[in-house]
C-alpha cells in the first residue's frame, strides 16, 4: 500500500514540475496532496489526513487555481535545452544518492520502536485535541499569536493604498 | 473522560503576555483613532510609539521582579532561568532602543504607525519565546513569530524598491532556512522520540549517540540557526536585506533577532545535544573562522554604510561563535555579554545613520560622512564612540566583549581560533576607522556644494534619549564591566 501511494505521489510531483500548463500542474499537485493524506492514514494519523485534504487539497489549491486563472498565465514558449535537463537530472541523481546512502547508513535497527502514545486513540480528533489543550497549551497559544502577526503583515503588504 | 491539566504557571510568562497585550493595544488604537487627514498618515502617531515603549518598559520591570532560580512550566515546554531572563533583557533593551530611534523616522517616511510598532512588539514576543523555550516546538514557534514579523517589517517602506527586494529575499531564503530547521527537528524527534531538550539529552546520553539520524538532524539545525545568525556560508541574504530594510529595522534585526537566534542555538546545543559536542564543535569552529574572515574582508570594500555594517554584523556573529566553540561557562557568559554590548553599540551606530541619512535615506555612503565632525561635532563623536566599540578599542564595551570571548577560547584550548579572531579584529579596525577618518580628517566639501550635501541634522528627543542610553551603555560596560560580567556569568546555562 505504501509503495502504491508513494509511487503515485512521486509521479504526480514529477508531472507537476515538468508540466508546462499551470492548471494541469496544479491538478497534479492536488494528486500529490491526496497521496500524502493517504500516507497519514497509513500512519494512523486520521485527523492530519482529513486536515490535509480539507486545507491543502481543498482550500489552498482552490486559491492556487483562482490565482492562476485570474492572472491568465500564458504557456511559456521554448523548451529547456538538453544540456540543462541533463544538469538537473544529474543534480536529482546526486541528491537521491545522498539520501539512499543515508538510509543505508541508518539501517533499520537504529530507528526507535513505535512511540508509546500510538496505542490508544492516537491520531483521532479527541486525542489530538486533548494533547493540544493540555500538554501543548503554550505552543498552541503561541501559534495563535503567530497567525495574528501573519495576518497583520499580510494586510500591510497587500494593502492597495501606499501611504 | 479525565483530562489532566499540566501546571500552568502564568507568572513565568508575564513579560511575554504584557508585550503581546501592548502589541494588540497599539494595533487597536491605530485602527480606532481618526488619522485620515489628507496626506497626513504619518502625522500624530507618536503616541503609539510611546505606548509601545511603555509596554517594553513595563515588561522589563516584570522581568526584574521574576524571582531567580530555574523553573520549568507548561509541561516542560517553558523554562525560566537566569539565562532566559538575561536574554529577555537584551531583547527588551534592543526593542526599546529601536522604538526610540524609530519615532522620527516613521514620521518622516510617512509610513503607517500602528502596525509598525505592533509588529516590532510581536517580533519581540517571538524572540522572548525563543529565549525561554525548553522544547524544540516552542523554540520553533517563537522563531517563526519573530521571522514573519521581520519579513513584513523589512518591506515596510513599500514605495522603495530596495525595501521590497529586501523583504522578498528575506522571506524566500528565510522560509528555506526554516525548512532546514524543521527537518532537523523532525529528524531529532525521529531519533529520540521527543522534542523536549531535556528528554533529548537524556535519551542520547543513555543510548546510541552515534545514530546517523541524530547527526543529520544536528547538522540541519546548524544550517537553520546558521542562517538566522547570518554566519558564512549562510549569510547571502544579510547584505541585501540590511541595505534595503528601513534603517531602524536594520538596527533591530542586527541586535534582537540575532541575539534570539544565538539564545536558541546555544540552548538547543548545550542543553539538548551536549553529548554530541565532539561532533558539533568542529563544525562550528569552521563556521566561526569562515564567518569572521569573510565578513571582515568583504566589509573592507563596502561604500554603503548600511551594507558595511551588515558585513560587520556577520563578522560579529563569527566572534560570538568563537565563544560558542569554547563551550565553557566563560564562553556562555561571553555570548551573553557580547550580545548585550552589541545591542548597545550597533543600535547606537544605526541611530546616527538614521539621523545622517535624513528623509528617504539619501545619505548612506561613507562619502556622505566627510567632514561631519566640522558641522556636527556631537554626532561625529557619538558615531566614533560606537565605531570604536564595534572595532573593539578600549575603553568600550566592544573591547571587553572581545577580550572576554577570546580569553574563553584560550582557556578551553582553542588558541588558534583566538589568534584568527584577533587578526580579524585588527582587520575590522580599518573599515570602522575609515568612517571616523572621513568624519574628522577630511575637509567638508566646498561651501558651494557643501550646503546642499550636508543640511543640518535633526535629532528628535526620542533619538537623543536612545543615543544617550546607548552611549552610556557602551561606556559603562567598557569601563566598569565587572558587574555585567558577573551578571552574564551567573546566567550561564546549567548544563
Amino acid at each position: 500500500m505504501f509503495y502504491i501511494i508513494g509511487g503515485v505521489a512521486v509521479l504526480s510531483a514529477l508531472i507537476m514540475v515538468t508540466n508546462k500548463k499551470p492548471v494541469s500542474a496544479a491538478m497534479s499537485l492536488i494528486v500529490t496532496m491526496l497521496c500524502l493524506s493517504g500516507m497519514y492514514v497509513i500512519l494512523d494519523a486520521h485527523l492530519i489526513a482529513a486536515l490535509q485534504i480539507i486545507v491543502y487539497a481543498g482550500a489552498i489549491m482552490v486559491l492556487f487555481l483562482f490565482v492562476i486563472m485570474l492572472l491568465n498565465i500564458q504557456e511559456k514558449e521554448g523548451r529547456l535545452s538538453g544540456h540543462k535537463i541533463f544538469l538537473q537530472f544529474a543534480w536529482i541523481m546526486l541528491v537521491g544518492y545522498v539520501f539512499i546512502s543515508m538510509v543505508k547508513l541508518i539501517g533499520g535497527d537504529s530507528l526507535p520502536a513505535r512511540v508509546e502514545g500510538s496505542i490508544n486513540g492516537f491520531g483521532t480528533t479527541k486525542a489530538v485535541g486533548e494533547i493540544l489543550f493540555t500538554d501543548f497549551l503554550l505552543p498552541f497559544e503561541i501559534a495563535s499569536i503567530l497567525l495574528l502577526a501573519a495576518i497583520v503583515g499580510a494586510v500591510i503588504l497587500a494593502k492597495a493604498k501606499v501611504d | 473522560m479525565e483530562i489532566i491539566i499540566p501546571t500552568i504557571n502564568l507568572a513565568s510568562i508575564y513579560p511575554e503576555i504584557v508585550v503581546t497585550i501592548f502589541a494588540v493595544i497599539v494595533l487597536l488604537l491605530h485602527a480606532f483613532t481618526p488619522h485620515h487627514s489628507p496626506g497626513g498618515a504619518g502625522k500624530g502617531g507618536d503616541h503609539l510609539g510611546y505606548i509601545s515603549f511603555i509596554g517594553i518598559a513595563y515588561a522589563t520591570f516584570l522581568v526584574f521582579t521574576q524571582e531567580g532560580g530555574t523553573e520549568y512550566s507548561f509541561n516542560g515546554l517553558w523554562i525560566l532561568d537566569n539565562y532566559s531572563r538575561f536574554f529577555r533583557l537584551i531583547f527588551l533593551l534592543g526593542t526599546g532602543l529601536t522604538i526610540l530611534i524609530s519615532v522620527k523616522y516613521v514620521k518622516d517616511e510617512g509610513i503607517n504607525h500602528g502596525e509598525y510598532y505592533s509588529l516590532i512588539l510581536f517580533a519581540t514576543v517571538g524572540m522572548m519565546i525563543m529565549g525561554g523555550g525548553a522544547d524544540l516546538i516552542t523554540i520553533f514557534l517563537g522563531l517563526e513569530l519573530m521571522s514573519i514579523s521581520l519579513y513584513v517589517l523589512a518591506g515596510y517602506t513599500r514605495n522603495r524598491l530596495t525595501s521590497n527586494e529586501s523583504s522578498l529575499k528575506y522571506f524566500l531564503l528565510g522560509s528555506f532556512a526554516t525548512g532546514f530547521l524543521l527537518y532537523g527537528i523532525a529528524l531529532l524527534y525521529g531519533a529520540t522520540g521527543t522534542t523536549n531538550l531535556k528528554g533529548i539529552s537524556g535519551f542520547i546520553s543513555e543510548s546510541n549517540f552515534g545514530n546517523p539520524i541524530l547527526i543529520m538532524g544536528m547538522v540541519l539545525l546548524v544550517v537553520g540557526f546558521g542562517f538566522k545568525i547570518a554566519s558564512v556560508p549562510f549569510h547571502m541574504w544579510t547584505p541585501d536585506v540590511y541595505e534595503g530594510a528601513p534603517s531602524p529595522i536594520t538596527a533591530f534585526m542586527s541586535a534582537g533577532p540575532k541575539a534570539a537566534a544565538f539564545a536558541a542555538f546555544a540552548r538547543v546545543f548545550f542543553e539538548g545535544l551536549p553529548s554530541l559536542q565532539g561532533v558539533w564543535v568542529d563544525l562550528i569552529w569552521i563556521l566561526a573562522v569562515l564567518t569572521m574572515t569573510v565578513g571582515n574582508v568583504i566589509a573592507l570594500v563596502q561604500n554603503n554604510i548600511k551594507r558595511m555594517l551588515a558585513y560587520s554584523s556577520i563578522a560579529h556573529a563569527g566572534y560570538v561563535l568563537v565563544a560558542f566553540v569554547s563551550a565553557n561557562e566563560l564562553g556562555i557568559g561571553g555570548i551573553l555579554y557580547y550580545m548585550l554590548a552589541y545591542t548597545f553599540m550597533n543600535i547606537g551606530a544605526f541611530g546616527i545613520i538614521i539621523v545622517v541619512g535624513g528623509k528617504g535615506e539619501k545619505r548612506v555612503n561613507v562619502d556622505d560622512y566627510t567632514g561631519l565632525a566640522y558641522r556636527h561635532p556631537v554626532a561625529a563623536a557619538t558615531m566614533s564612540l560606537f565605531l570604536f566599540s564595534l572595532a573593539g578599542i578600549p575603553p568600550t564595551a566592544g573591547f571587553m566583549g572581545k577580550f572576554y570571548i577570546f580569553s574563553a577560547a584560550i582557556k578551553s584550548g582553542y588558541i588558534g581560533l583566538a589568534i584568527i579572531g584577533v587578526i580579524n579584529s585588527v582587520v575590522s579596525v580599518y573599515y570602522y576607522l575609515r568612517i571616523t577618518v572621513a568624519m574628522y580628517m577630511k575637509e567638508p566639501e566646498s561651501a558651494v556644494s557643501g550646503a546642499e550635501s550636508m543640511p543640518s541634522l535633526v535629532f528628535s528627543t526620542a533619538m537623543i534619549i536612545a543615543m544617550v542610553i546607548a552611549a552610556y551603555g557602551v561606556l559603562r560596560m567598557g569601563i566598569f564591566p565587572s558587574a555585567y560580567i558577573a551578571l552574564a556569568q551567573q546566567s550561564h546555562l546549567s548544563f
